[in-house]
């Protein structure tokens, strides 16, 4: 109830938000596409990946908002911009592909997108338009609803709570499998970066 | 009133501009970019379907929201930090055998 008169007085706002954030993500994945300086794609991702994780507050998943935020653009953006910045000498370095092939790509890129488009609108349309217009976590949950979320009175969405029941009851097999693929790549990862080189010094006389 | 086929078209125009990176660069740190826009174009796909088409069905049931959606995305991300991690690894080791990131120099395992 709570939540379905927030989201009532924020409608009016809510659709110049969404085609802004989505705006600027489009703007940022075409960015990435055309440009041909490694440094400018970065940045160029950057705001792509901030947007999807405002696109995610009105998907009501803000702990995923949270998340997108620290471990993409905190986390792997940086790493990436530290890999550019290691395996250059010079950062604005241009390797360009020949221009039929830049526009094959492009062309099956444009194909890609436009089949996944047209699949998805065709699946709504065949689950009717009228029924998917709204969120159906707001306009069809019972307002005496039993299953309220611990913290969050009187309202019908996910909250964290939820999250962390899922992760330790439904999901904990995948949640270990998880950490357990997190310290393997660790390992991994610090061998192949470094192990292997010193190898290669070592038998660097061989031809 | 923005829909499901909002996000859904916004996710299908990542999804496209992600297979067109990994195919038109050189640079393989901009392949792994291309990989990281679809991993996202994924990842919308199942949040605004978790919302839109699976978490009331649950609630009009009277359990709580399904937030299976959720769970895929985050396990997604979770991938993809690992992926990453990994692949610049490889990247660092390829950069020192050959001194340049250009994938066009990749051809040790061509048969």
């Amino acid at each position: 109830m709570l939540l379905a008169q927030q989201s009532q007085t924020l409608e009016p706002v809510a659709p110049w938000l969404f085609y802004l954030f989505a705006g600027v993500a489009v703007l940022g994945a075409l960015g990435v596409v055309l440009s041909q300086q490694i440094v400018r794609m970065a940045v160029f991702l950057l705001f792509t990946l901030g947007s999807v994780a405002f696109l995610y507050f009105f998907l009501e998943a803000e702990f995923l908002a949270a998340i997108q935020l620290i471990v993409y653009v905190g986390g792997t953006l940086i790493l990436i911009i530290f890999g550019v910045m290691l395996t250059s000498k010079n950062p604005f370095v241009r390797l360009t592909v020949p221009v039929p092939q830049r526009l094959l790509g492009w062309g099956i890129g444009l194909a890609l997108a436009l089949m996944t488009g047209f699949l998805g609108v065709k699946y709504v349309a065949s689950q009717g338009a009228a029924a998917h217009d709204s969120p159906s976590l707001i306009a069809d949950a019972p307002h005496d609803s039993q299953s309220l979320i611990v913290g969050v009175q009187g309202a019908e969405h996910y909250g964290v709570a939820d999250l962390g029941r899922n992760l330790l009851g439904k999901y904990a097999l995948p949640l270990e499998l998880a950490g357990v693929l997190l310290l393997v790549v660790m390992i991994g990862a610090a061998y192949i970066a470094k192990g292997r080189h010193a190898d290669f010094e070592e038998g660097g006389a061989q031809p | 009133m923005i829909g499901l086929s909002h996000f859904l078209a916004l996710s299908a125009i990542l999804f496209g501009c992600g297979a067109a990176t990994i195919l038109t660069k050189r640079n393989a740190i901009g392949i792994l970019m291309g990989v990281e826009l679809i991993l996202n174009a994924a990842n919308v796909n199942l949040v605004a379907f978790n919302l839109y088409n699976w978490a009331g069905e649950a609630v009009a049931q009277g359990a709580a929201p399904a937030v299976d959606g959720l769970m895929f995305a985050m396990f997604i991300i979770v991938l993809a930090a690992a992926e990453a991690a990994i692949a610049l690894a490889i990247f660092l080791n390829f950069y020192n055998h050959f001194s340049t990131i250009d994938i066009e120099r990749a051809r040790m395992l061509r048969g």
